[in-house]
Formats: structure tokens, C-alpha cells, sequence
């Protein structure tokens, strides 16, 4: 398998110490603390699920992992090293937004800039097959072979959805961060980039940090949960934090939670409370705040 | 009317252009200008890929205003014009990173720099046929030193775009991704900004300040309605932009226009001809 380990470009060992390791970070945004006092270390392997309403924090979050933004406090390290150092094997799949359409570019040439997209020079023929081969493998898994020559700018969101989760996996990754991954993609493509990021965490030990608003979809996954809420966190297992206990002290108002045929639901009667639709025509900006904070909408 | 056919009439005269083409100002002038099509060619894709186009406009009219002052200050046309366009591109690269945000900021600058060009045209005491060919661009004015200097930035402007290949298109396309993975995006940004203004300013003593964008985006426009593979595409630029650069100058020659009729003519027409290939082909 092209993503192996050994097979080009050597990563961090994946040694038995945290991948990403957060101590005492706080951050805040525009003058309000988002993030009080987090302490956060995820072993490779591990999928981490950070949820939350919106504007809690959770791009934050992955901006502080990424280096974009600086917390107020505390250390942060991503593979050993300072968030944002080059060549770290990272794999990035950010919120989604469209590509310029005359952009000339296909699916494998995005993909294989997640290989050696940062390396300088135009890069040796003699490397073209090697890295042919990694792109392949990581748009058939995918399965988005279709889209190795189809134009970038010619895709449907969802597609390039899938070829920017190609990119991600291309890298090698030991830590892919994904905001909001699921966004654009019917039923068959959130099933597909979940498996593909289950694949990829069991077989490879790359740990995941999943932001999204809705649990269910990765929930049979999900090894651990950050759950922001103003400026609180809880952090743990979907069984401990999914309680209605804990959900109604992390947003200080009566929430009840409740297990339908496999799905969490959280029901709240607050305006504190902000309903984040979960479908693919809505972007999760759309914040009218409605009765239920509803983190399951079986039927998508 | 009359001058008109005479233009077009005399485009067929081959015996004056074989004359020309044995004179030495014209053969510099033919180099130059293949010079610029190849640099204008190679940089031109990465422009439209970073929807550029308008800070190129900005920075060919920010040319002019170095030229102009140069002319009136005495000093060399060629650096003055390199000088204006690289401030004013620089400016451009550090105002605003959001494009929507570096569209109106570069109409605020090109609208003072303008003032300025005219300001510096007017007080100049010699002929204004030099100032008026920085605006329509006047090659047969090429020296030798002048050539030289063509070499010398499409040297720096190819090796530059060799070495930045992988992290500019990666930055261009997905400048979020590119930061997360440590591409240092904002230094390429400006790198990029001083080359589109190095080739401005040279684009500007050939085809003129009005005109830059007939050589600096139109073939790499051309290019990407055919391919969609990046490297396919600068291939094609460059051969576009060839044609343009080259076989405008060629078909002036007998009649004596300007060079740039025939160059936005022609790269006009590989526009509209790519874009038929690519209606026919959906």
C-alpha cells in the first residue's frame, strides 16, 4: 500500500508518547475567552470528536493545532513539534468552500500537493511514478478514481470534498484535522470519508481531530469527545459526555439527552441553545436559534 | 479611413519587412520581444490561477509613473519603470491578502499613481511621442542595453518560478492547506508580487502601460479554457504568448504601427479560439 509507512518519506514516529499534546491552553477570539485551561493529549490512533454550538471555539481549536492562532497561554505540541512547522505530517481537510472554477488544476495534481506540495523546485520526473501511485491509491480509496483527471474547478462541492480528504491521506499523515469534513457530502460520501478516516487512524495509528456539529454520523468511531461551550469543556467518552447531567452543566440550563435506535439526540429548551441545521444545502452559519438543539436528524 | 487600408494593405508588403529584418534595431527588437513572450508566458498562468489580473493593471500603470518620472528626472527610463511597478506591487501584496479587500485598494493606488504619470508627462520639456509610447509601447526602440536588460529579468522571472514551482501552485490553490502544512505563504506572496512587477515594468516598454494585460493574462486566459493540467498550461501560454509577442511585431513591421495593435490582435483572436475549442467540447 502506496500509504504505508517506509514507502518514500520517512514521519514521525509514532512512538507510544501523544501526537497532539495541549497543557493549560487558553485562547480567546475578539475579547471572549473561548478556551479556559484545556488539557488535552491525543494518542495516535485516537478519534477525537470536537463539537459544540456555534462559535464555541471549535475552528479555533484546530487553528491553535494548526499555528494560525496563538493561545493566550499554555503549550501546544502537534508531533513533537510547534503547531505550523513545515514538513510536519499533517494532513488539513479545511471547512469547505468551492474552487475557482477556471482554476487549472485536476484531482490528482490538488492530490500530490499533499505529498511534496511544500517541497521547493518543480520535482524530478524520476519521482512522477512513485507519486502517481500514492495519488491513485488515495482517490480510489475515496472512490474518487473518476476525479484523478477531472478539473478541480468542473467538481461538485462534494467532490472536491473527497479529493481534499485524498489530499489529507496523501501526506502520511500522523494527525489529520478536519473541520466539518461531512459538509456537501450525501449519505454514501460522509459513510465513505468516515471509513476511509477509521482506515486510516486503525491501520496507520494517524490520530483524528474531527470538528463537526453533528456526532451521529462519526459516532461509532468517536473514542473521545471535546465538547465546548462557552468558554467550559468536558472532555470523554460519547457515553460520558452525552449524559444529561454533564450537558446540562456544560450550557447551565436544562438539556435531556436521549439514545434513539443508536443515535444521540440533545433536547434543550433554551434561545441558549443554537440548532445547527445538518443538511448539505445549509452551511453551519445559519444559526436562528430554534427550541431543540438537535444533534440528530435520523433521516440524513 | 484611407490610413486604415493603407495599414492593412501594407502588412502584405514583405519586401519592406525583409528589408527591416536585416537592420540590427529590428533584430533586437525581435529578441526582446521574444524575451518578453516567454516570460510573460511562464508567469502569465500563475497570475490567473491567483485572480491577479487587476494588480497586474495596477502595477503597468504604476510603471508608467515610474517611467515618466524617470524621463523627467533624467534618470533610465527602463529602471524607473522596474522601480515603479515593483512598489507598487509590493504595496498591492502587503495591503490585503483577501481579494476582495485588494480590489478596491489597488484602484485607490492606481488612481493616485496615474495622477502622478500625468503630472510627470506634463512638466516634461521634450517631445511627448516618448511618453505617449509608454501608454500604446514603442519597441523598435530596443538597444542593445535594452535587450540586455530583457535577458536578465526573464532569467531571474523563469528561475524564480522553477525553484517556487510546487509551494506557489500550492499556495495559489489552496493557500489555507498550503499554511497548514508550513508552505510560508505570505513570503511567497510577496516574492510573486515583485515578480509580476518586474514583468509588468518590462511588458510596459514593449506593448505599452494600456495594453500589458494582452501578453500578461489573455494567453494564460486562452490556455486554461483548452487544458486543465497545470503544466500543459504554461506549456500553452508560452506558445500563445509567443505568437502574440512575436508575429505582432512581425506583421508591424511594414507598416510602421505600433507593436501592440498586432499583439492584442492576435492574442485576442487565440482567446476567442480557445474559447470556441472548449464550447465545442462540452
Amino acid at each position: 500500500m502506496a500509504t504505508e509507512p517506509g514507502s518514500g518519506h520517512a514521519r514521525g514516529a509514532p512512538g507510544p508518547g501523544p501526537v497532539v499534546a495541549l497543557q493549560g491552553v487558553t485562547v480567546s477570539r475578539g475579547g471572549r475567552t473561548l478556551i479556559r485551561d484545556l488539557d488535552l493529549e491525543i494518542a495516535p490512533g485516537e478519534f477525537v470528536a470536537v463539537l459544540g454550538p456555534n462559535g464555541a471555539g471549535k475552528t479555533t481549536l484546530l487553528k491553535v493545532l494548526l499555528g494560525e492562532h496563538r493561545p493566550d497561554s499554555g503549550t501546544v505540541l502537534v508531533d513533537g513539534r510547534a503547531p505550523g512547522d513545515r514538513g510536519t505530517h499533517l494532513g488539513y481537510v479545511p471547512q469547505q468552500r468551492a474552487f475557482d472554477p477556471g482554476i487549472t488544476l485536476r484531482g490528482r495534481d490538488l492530490v500530490s500537493l499533499g505529498i511534496d506540495g511544500t517541497r521547493w523546485g518543480p520535482g524530478w520526473p524520476s519521482r512522477r511514478a512513485g507519486k502517481r501511485r500514492i495519488v491513485d491509491d488515495a482517490l480510489t480509496r475515496l472512490a474518487a478514481g473518476k476525479l484523478a483527471d477531472k478539473p478541480l474547478g468542473r467538481m461538485s462541492g462534494g467532490e472536491q470534498q473527497r479529493v481534499r480528504v485524498a489530499q489529507a491521506i496523501a501526506c502520511d499523515p500522523c494527525v489529520m484535522l478536519c473541520d466539518e469534513p461531512l459538509l456537501s457530502l450525501d449519505l454514501t460520501g460522509q459513510r465513505t470519508v468516515a471509513s476511509v478516516l477509521d482506515h486510516r487512524r486503525r491501520e496507520h495509528d494517524t490520530a483524528v481531530v474531527f470538528v463537526t456539529h453533528e456526532i451521529n454520523p462519526v459516532l461509532p468511531m468517536v473514542d473521545r469527545i471535546v465538547y465546548l461551550v462557552d468558554g467550559r469543556h468536558r472532555i470523554g467518552t460519547p457515553d460520558e459526555v452525552f449524559t444529561t447531567e454533564v450537558m446540562s452543566e456544560l450550557y447551565s440550563s436544562p438539556v435531556e439527552v436521549l439514545r434513539v435506535r443508536g443515535q444521540i439526540v440533545v433536547v434543550g429548551d433554551t434561545q441558549h441553545l443554537v440548532a445547527e441545521p445538518w443538511s448539505s444545502g445549509h452551511h453551519h452559519h445559519d444559526d436562528d436559534a430554534a427550541g431543540g438543539h438537535d444533534h440528530g436528524h435520523g433521516a440524513h | 479611413m484611407d490610413r486604415l487600408l493603407e495599414i492593412l494593405g501594407s502588412i502584405a508588403d514583405t519586401e519592406t519587412t525583409a528589408y527591416l529584418l536585416e537592420q540590427d534595431f529590428v533584430l533586437y527588437g525581435l529578441a526582446a520581444i521574444a524575451l518578453l513572450g516567454l516570460l510573460s508566458g511562464a508567469i502569465g498562468p500563475f497570475i490567473v490561477m491567483r485572480q491577479m489580473s487587476f494588480s497586474v493593471h495596477g502595477a503597468s500603470e504604476l510603471a508608467l509613473t515610474g517611467a515618466a518620472a524617470a524621463l523627467l528626472f533624467g534618470l533610465n527610463l527602463g529602471l524607473g519603470a522596474v522601480l515603479g511597478s515593483v512598489i507598487a506591487a509590493l504595496m498591492f501584496g502587503l495591503m490585503g491578502s483577501r481579494a476582495s479587500q485588494r480590489d478596491s485598494s489597488i484602484g485607490v493606488v492606481m488612481a493616485f499613481g496615474l495622477g502622478l504619470a500625468v503630472l510627470f508627462i506634463h512638466l516634461y520639456p521634450g517631445r511627448s511621442g516618448t511618453s505617449f509610447s509608454l501608454l500604446t509601447g514603442q519597441i523598435v526602440g530596443v538597444s542593445e542595453h535594452g535587450l540586455v536588460q530583457m535577458a536578465v529579468v526573464a532569467a531571474i522571472i523563469v528561475g524564480a518560478l522553477i525553484v517556487l514551482y510546487r509551494p506557489l501552485v500550492f499556495s495559489s490553490a489552496d493557500p489555507e492547506v498550503a499554511e497548514a502544512r508550513g508552505v510560508p505563504v505570505r513570503a511567497i506572496n510577496m516574492v510573486f508580487a515583485v515578480l509580476v512587477g518586474l514583468a509588468a515594468a518590462q511588458a510596459v516598454q514593449v506593448v505599452g502601460a494600456l495594453l500589458v494585460l494582452s501578453l500578461l493574462i489573455t494567453p494564460a486566459a486562452a490556455a486554461a479554457a483548452v487544458t486543465s493540467s497545470p503544466l500543459r498550461a504554461i506549456g500553452l501560454t508560452i506558445l500563445f504568448a509567443e505568437i502574440a509577442a512575436v508575429g505582432g511585431m512581425l506583421l508591424s513591421l511594414a507598416p510602421g504601427v505600433p507593436v501592440s495593435v498586432f499583439v492584442t490582435t492576435i492574442s485576442f483572436v487565440i482567446y476567442l479560439a480557445c474559447r470556441g475549442v472548449a464550447a465545442v467540447r462540452r
